[in-house]
């Protein structure tokens, strides 16, 4: 008497699932993390893993008051990846509490109160880096310099632990710096010509192997580059939404740049520096907010380029990779309703496909 | 036609609350709500306008046409904001300082026309009385919670220049809750006006429906006991 359960067509099986992308996106996050906690030592350590392991617990409790499985959905490792995005976005000598509020403003507000995985109109991270930028600017904007592990500078494990836990790099005398593009708004506002704001400044060499200063996620261009192609590699995300977002950007930086080379920065500088990288491969391609269709992920994708480049040279916040992706994030759904992707037997208008002797026939 | 004035009460200050319940002023309620003795504020001038208005309206029902009705409760709305307003300018003066933007926008509370035209213009001057001062403080307390809720978040403190509102004797309400407080900016802006509202209103269901399982299981059990007897 053998029990077999009874499993209709189709019995192609395509091995994707929510446990297997987020874990293939974190494999791919890791070179670039590993060398930003190598770069700004333990402080930024116990920053990310205080905010994945809060992740994990604002989850856990909103699964409860649900009541949904609990192992189902912890073990996906949505909340996890979430919370390392989050991390990766915040300064990282940020006091812990950082760490937790964004935590709770990435899982409950962002994510939860929607319905969990799946519902949530905004990126839960950026939500949370959103909330916490406008909420505390003076915490989310005090940069410190890179100061790698074991180095004679670097805060050893206690002082790492005094800088996480007591006031974040205000308690003690941290070697501040502005982000390369903090530095470029200052100078620029002081009416500096941009040759000269960035003379001084990290050059892009610096900018594409991580040395500059920064959050986590903004270190090494280079090494995310190389884990977002690998993304694409396996067909995690397709290269629609990166190359128009990334491509916009570049192409409006060119075009200022080339009209007035003394007050915009080059397209260069623009994808290297900041998060343009990180949010094109690993935000902006976040299967649930982006568009379904390969037409609509190009607009959402240039969408994401237009708005960081004018909120960059234009707005008032130096970055705008957050703020952009939200904005096209609201977006989504009327993108989708425009451009839905066609559905098999039918053209685009969702009218059937004619076939051989009948299209002859006509 | 007489009127179950427990019903009334109960219906004004928690089923049928402006806020919790029909969702209305939303507009007044996000903008002042950034502290509770705003709030508080606001929803006193607020239910002095739903006592006075659903009076006169009430008092007017029969001589006002249906044709031209809505005009017509808008002008005694007006009016009587326009009272209010002065009223607070000379005898408040400071609290109206902080409040005096939002004032003369109690005439396009929408709840305050609801009730005109639900209640007050159906019904008995007593009646109509009863439920504007029920519905004020209904409004009066969504604006204090909400007010309260999102000033301690906020900015650690609650009642903070109650003083201005009430008088002197009012400074023992100013409270510092949490000493060296940052302040949490989101939750003061409007935005946060509307996540906290949404906090307020799902625990209102979650609690109204803790009851109504409770009462139930209460009903069951009673005639259980009941039938050995």
């Amino acid at each position: 008497m053998i029990d077999a359960p009874l499993i209709g067509a189709p019995y192609a099986h395509q091995k994707v699932s929510v446990n297997r992308t987020m874990v293939l996106v974190m494999l791919a996050l890791t070179p670039a993390t590993l060398l930003g906690l190598y770069q700004f030592g333990w402080p930024a350590i116990f920053l990310f893993v205080i905010t994945i392991a809060a992740c994990l617990i604002f989850e856990a409790f909103s699964l409860q008051v649900m009541g949904k499985p609990k192992k189902v959905f912890l073990m996906d490792g949505s909340a996890i990846l979430t919370g390392w995005l989050l991390a990766m976005t915040l300064p990282p000598w940020a006091p812990w509490w950082i760490g937790v509020v964004g935590a709770f403003l990435a899982i409950i507000i962002g994510k939860q109160v929607f319905g969990g995985i799946g519902q949530n109109p905004f990126n839960p991270a950026m939500v949370a880096r959103v909330a916490l930028l406008i909420s505390f600017p003076l915490e989310m904007t005090l940069y410190t310099s890179p100061q790698p592990l074991f180095s004679a500078d670097a805060p050893g494990v206690l002082e790492g632990l005094a800088i996480t836990f007591g006031g974040g790099a205000l308690a003690i005398d941290a070697v501040t710096s502005a982000t390369p593009l903090g530095h470029l708004k200052t100078e620029l506002s002081r009416g500096l010509e941009v040759q000269h704001a960035l003379g001084s400044t990290d050059s892009v060499g610096q900018l594409a192997l991580g040395t500059a200063s920064g959050s986590l996620g903004e270190i090494s261009a280079l090494l995310l580059l190389a884990g977002g192609l690998v993304l694409i590699g396996l067909r995690i995300i397709t290269w629609h939404i990166p190359v128009a977002m990334l491509g916009t950007l570049a192409l409006l930086a060119s075009i200022f740049h080339l009209m007035a080379p003394e007050s915009y920065a080059g397209p260069l500088f623009h994808l290297l520096s900041g998060a343009a990288i990180l949010g094109a491969f690993f935000i902006a391609t976040d299967l649930v907010t982006s568009p379904v269709s390969v037409t609509g992920q190009l607009i959402f994708g240039a969408g994401c380029g237009l708005l960081v480049f004018v909120i960059r040279t234009f707005a008032g916040y130096p970055e705008g990779v957050a703020f952009a992706v939200l904005l096209m994030n609201a977006c989504t759904p009327l993108i989708d309703y425009y451009f839905k992707p066609r559905i098999y037997g039918r053209d685009r208008k969702g009218q059937p496909l004619q076939y051989g002797d009948e299209g002859g026939e006509a | 036609m007489s009127h179950d004035y427990k019903r009334l009460a109960k219906d004004g200050l928690w089923d049928n609350n402006i806020v919790f319940a029909q969702a209305l002023g939303l507009c007044p309620l996000l903008a002042v709500t950034g502290t509770a003795t705003n709030g508080l504020g606001m929803g006193l001038a607020s239910t002095a306008v739903f006592i006075a208005s659903a009076l006169a309206i009430s008092l007017l029902r029969n001589i006002i046409t249906p044709q031209v009705r809505i005009p017509i409760f808008v002008l005694i709305i007006a009016v009587l904001v326009t009272l209010v307003d002065m009223s607070m300018n000379a005898w408040v003066h400071d609290l109206h300082k902080v409040l005096g933007l939002f004032i003369p926008l109690i005439v396009t509370n929408c709840a305050i026309l609801g009730r005109a035209e639900a209640f007050a213009s159906r019904n008995s001057p007593m009646p109509a009385l009863f439920d504007g001062l029920m519905m004020g403080l209904g409004f009066t307390f969504a604006l204090v919670a909400l007010g309260a809720a999102r000033e301690i978040l906020g900015s650690g403190t609650l009642f903070s220049s109650a003083a201005l509102l009430l008088g002197e004797w009012a400074s023992f309400l100013e409270l510092t809750l949490i000493p060296d407080y940052k302040g949490f900016l989101l939750i003061i802006l409007p935005p946060g006006g509307f996540i906290v509202l949404a906090f307020l209103l799902a625990g209102k269901r979650v609690l109204d429906r803790t009851l109504a399982a409770r009462k139930a299981a209460r009903v069951e059990d009673e005639p259980a006991v009941a039938d050995p007897a």
